[in-house]
């Protein structure tokens, strides 16, 4: 995988919706060691201070934790993790629909294009 | 106490001020970008980072001293220009910087410059411009100083150059040591800065961390930057 930040946005907010995706999605696993501070930099080309910031935004929000000298994981609160993919899914569709809207288009068309693409 | 320090520092050349108050801090780990149009005083604050060049007024501070023989052995500098001895071979010049510097680790040279794909017993006079770039800098990145200071590592290379340049100066810096690096090319670089330093017509016009500029603009670095000095 490759990780692409945009500079308009703190790239640490970016890198921790960046795992938060891999976390939801079961790259990352419940229970899962992480990779560290320094790997995480070397892997992302980032800068080691930026990891660490964007790593306790995760923690703060208890999707990983730490076991002191062991290295951090993911959490193994199932609830907890579908209700960030519930999250993102609700501001992935809000932002859609804004879209949407600004466009005019029917509840109908709009329904009937969703049930094709997921066909 | 600051890694580094600059008070008040004001620098003349023929009594035509170049630097004028200039007073800023670098603490440990942290990596800085010095920004600012070209002819601003990036190099003078620079080589007087590196006793190179002494404050007209006002005090530089390593570690609380004054720059000098202690200071050059933890602190890692890239000139802008190169310096090596055309008529030597990599070898040799992996000897002198060992001979040089306490804190320069040679395995550490040797498996960059072999990542890199370079002979040692090449010739420098033989090497192109890029090529003699990527060494000075691996031989910098090999030392293990407290405070790298480049200036313009990023200055007439490719893009893919430019890569390297980056990820060989995040993948090497020492833990817990601080990087300065001075360039106008901000757009690739600020992905990895932690502060920057705006420089303008010898006056130091911003400093702040990356993020907190980014989430107070809601621009990136290089926007804030063009906007700032627009000509």
């Amino acid at each position: 995988m490759k990780y692409e930040f945009d500079n308009e946005r703190p790239i640490y907010s970016q890198m921790a919706d960046l795992i938060t995706k891999e976390i939801v999605s079961g790259k990352l696993k419940p229970g899962q060691k992480i990779p560290s501070v320094r790997e995480y930099a070397l892997l992302m080309k980032a800068n080691p201070n930026t990891v660490c910031k964007a790593l306790d935004l995760l923690e703060n929000a208890k999707l990983i934790y730490t076991e002191r000298t062991n290295g951090k994981f993911v959490t193994n609160d199932l609830e907890l993790i579908n209700s960030k993919k519930k999250e993102i899914l609700s501001t992935q569709i809000d932002s859609f629909m804004d879209d949407i809207n600004k466009m005019g288009i029917s509840k109908e068309e709009i329904l009937k294009m969703l049930m094709e693409k997921l066909k | 106490m600051s890694l580094l320090e600059f008070k008040n520092v004001c620098k003349e050349f023929d009594h035509k001020p170049i630097l004028k108050n200039v007073s800023f801090k670098v603490e440990s780990g942290r990596i800085v970008g010095l920004l600012g149009k070209n002819g601003t005083g990036k190099t003078t604050i620079i080589k007087l980072i590196n006793d190179l060049l002494t404050p007209t007024s006002g005090e530089v501070l390593i570690n609380g001293n004054k720059p000098g023989i202690e200071s050059k052995k933890i602190v890692a500098y890239l000139p802008e220009r190169s310096y090596l001895d055309r008529s030597k071979k990599v070898s040799q010049i992996l000897e002198y910087f060992c001979d040089f510097y306490e804190n320069f680790d040679i395995t550490k040279a040797r498996k960059l410059l072999k990542d890199l794909g370079l002979e040692e017993n090449a010739r420098i006079a033989k090497m192109s411009k890029g090529m003699i770039e990527k060494l000075q800098l691996i031989l910098v990145m090999s030392r293990e100083a407290d405070l790298y200071v480049l200036d313009e590592p990023l200055g007439g290379v490719d893009p893919a150059t430019r890569d390297y340049i980056l990820d060989t100066i995040l993948s090497n810096f020492k833990v817990g040591a601080s990087v300065i690096i001075s360039t106008h090319l901000i757009a690739d670089i600020e992905r990895i800065l932690d502060d920057v330093i705006f420089v303008d017509q010898g006056e130091i016009v911003l400093v702040d961390s990356t993020d907190d500029l980014r989430e107070k603009t809601n621009q990136s670095i290089d926007e804030v930057f063009r906007g700032m000095f627009r000509c």
